[in-house]
């Protein structure tokens, strides 16, 4: 296709895209309260972030919160993926991708109520958990989380293909070293992204929290959703700027990495052609 | 027990725990009825939900208005992804890598931060409206948030990435033989586009619109800040049943009319591609 034909078909999504962020990113360094005018460049909506105790204070509840609810995503979406991938055939196979799916396609209303309707059962009959707050948002996000880190892992298994596999156990490997040594390090990256999506989706949640949280935790993006309602300051896009400046960074990272390591020379290395 | 049954055993109760009992207790607290306490209802078994849910205007035109809405915002996904998707899947594939990575740098741009950008681009005295103003545009500046315009360009500019990658990825398996041979066989671009690629990519086109489709009639958060009160998703119907009113059965009922109105096409539309698969 030629050039022109190629950016004819590109630049006006592009443009869509990134016209707000690049406006955030302009606006943050305004020297005024004003969205319209520029009046000169400054650093003080950064200082006013660095400032604002209770956003900082929301901004690390959250993290903690996308670290462990990213973290126990991935352990339960991996073994879930795998089931999918390498499981074969077992009874129920339909029921058990469309449940796993069903996190992907919910909107958020319905999966915080339903999970907030599973606590409150909970605690009724056993007593657990004691109290809602970033425990129950932990556990509500890790269990939408799960099923993105599950297809991720499934479709790099199914990708990979079940050769290499295979040819360990052909050499004598024994199933658990053929896991180790052969299937975790395929799906290893597949893992890792599945880790960030759940990271990011957790950092991204207002609807989820705001059902299943209690009154002492609120995160980060409710704390932003009720600012956002009251008006729009500056010290938003201050924020935005930083949030842009660390993805493009771990994005540019991740991109490196997959350069360094792609899918076909590990089949190579291990002399599978 | 073998480790491999002891996994699927150990996979189906966390699926069962974590996604089928809560969307059960869902089913059964849409027959219970609102009641003072804490929870706030008390179980029985009464369609009195759903009767209200079909009698009252009111949740009828929230459904139709939420479809609406949902069907427009699709469109519009459509009409801006589509020449995306393709023009990526044809992009030289040294620079593809990095015009997804372009694509997918802004939805991991925290969603309410893009949304507050929409906010400060849209308002009367925003960008926007100054820009018009200093154009000399009469009758600037214009009430352009919290209208239809702002809450489709926030949900666009929200939801594109959901509908783009199911495209691109479905766009980028192509059949190239079919499209060379159409084009050996004398068929003009244009010709090979509506004839080959555009069927071929149907079944991506449907994925992507599902995964915007279905969300945006639940959306919340979008309608909420950018939307008029005019603007009444399901989700907000749902959301102010809930904190508001406090009425958690009627939330549940909502939950459950959603879940069949929308899934049900869905489960009906796979079961026929997979029976049509299989024989």
């Amino acid at each position: 296709m030629r050039p022109r034909a190629l950016a004819a078909l590109l630049l006006p999504a592009y443009a869509f895209l990134y016209l707000p962020l690049a406006f955030m990113l302009v606006f943050s360094f305004n020297d005024s309260r004003l969205l319209t005018a520029w009046t000169g460049f400054s650093f003080r909506w950064y200082v006013a972030l660095w400032n604002n105790g209770p956003l900082l204070e929301a901004a690390l509840l959250s993290l903690g919160i996308a670290a462990m609810a990213a973290s126990l995503a991935t352990l339960t979406g991996t073994a879930l993926g795998y089931v999918l991938a390498r499981g074969g055939a077992f009874r129920g196979r339909t029921g058990f991708a469309a449940l796993l799916a069903a996190p992907l396609v919910l909107p958020d209303v319905i999966i915080g109520l339903s999970l907030l309707l599973l606590f409150v059962a909970s605690q009724a009959l056993i007593g657990l958990p004691a109290a809602r707050g970033a425990g129950t948002i932990t556990l509500a996000h890790a269990s939408f989380g799960m099923a993105y880190v599950a297809v991720s892992v499934r479709a790099r298994l199914t990708d990979a293909g079940t050769e290499l596999e295979e040819a360990a156990a052909d050499l004598g490997a024994p199933p658990f070293a053929v896991f180790r040594r052969v299937t975790l390090p395929l799906m290893a990256p597949a893992v890792a992204s599945g880790w960030l999506l759940a990271f990011t989706l957790s950092l991204d949640d207002v609807v989820v929290a705001s059902f299943v949280g209690g009154p002492g935790a609120t995160t980060l993006p409710m704390r932003l959703f009720s600012a956002a309602k009251l008006g729009v300051t500056p010290e938003f896009y201050a924020l935005a700027s930083i949030v842009m400046l660390l993805v493009a960074l771990a994005l540019g990272g991740a991109w490196l990495l997959r350069r360094a390591f792609p899918l076909r020379p590990v089949a190579a290395r291990a002399g599978v052609e | 027990m073998t480790p491999r049954r002891l996994l699927l055993a150990l996979c189906w109760a966390w699926l069962a725990l974590v996604v089928a009992l809560p969307l059960g207790i869902v089913l059964v607290l849409a027959f219970a009825r609102a009641a003072p306490g804490l929870p706030p209802f008390e179980l029985a078994f009464s369609g009195g939900n759903f009767s209200l849910l079909v009698a009252d205007g009111f949740y009828l035109r929230a459904f139709v208005r939420s479809l609406g809405i949902a069907a427009l915002a699709t469109m519009l996904c459509l009409l801006l992804g589509y020449p995306l998707a393709y023009g990526l899947s044809r992009a030289p594939a040294a620079w593809r890598g990095a015009l997804l990575t372009a694509v997918m740098l802004p939805f991991w741009t925290g969603f309410l931060l893009r949304v507050s950008a929409w906010i400060g681009l849209l308002r009367e005295d925003g960008w926007i409206n100054a820009a018009l103003g200093a154009l000399g545009v009469p009758g600037a500046p214009f009430p352009l948030l919290y209208s239809e315009l702002a809450l489709q360009l926030g949900l666009v500019h929200v939801y594109l990435p959901f509908l783009v990658l199911p495209l691109y990825a479905r766009l980028s398996a192509r059949e190239v033989a079919l499209e060379e041979a159409a084009s050996d066989l004398g068929a003009g671009k244009w010709t090979v586009f509506r004839r080959v690629t555009l069927p071929l990519s149907l079944p991506g086109v449907a994925a992507g619109s599902a995964l915007v489709f279905i969300p945006v009639c639940g959306e919340y958060v979008v309608p909420e800040l950018l939307g008029g009160p005019g603007a009444e998703t399901l989700g907000r119907v749902l959301w102010a049943e809930f904190f508001a009113n406090r009425d958690w059965p009627m939330a549940a009922a909502l939950a459950v009319a959603m879940l069949f109105v929308l899934l049900l096409p869905l489960a009906l539309w796979r079961w026929r591609a997979g029976r049509e698969m299989a024989g």
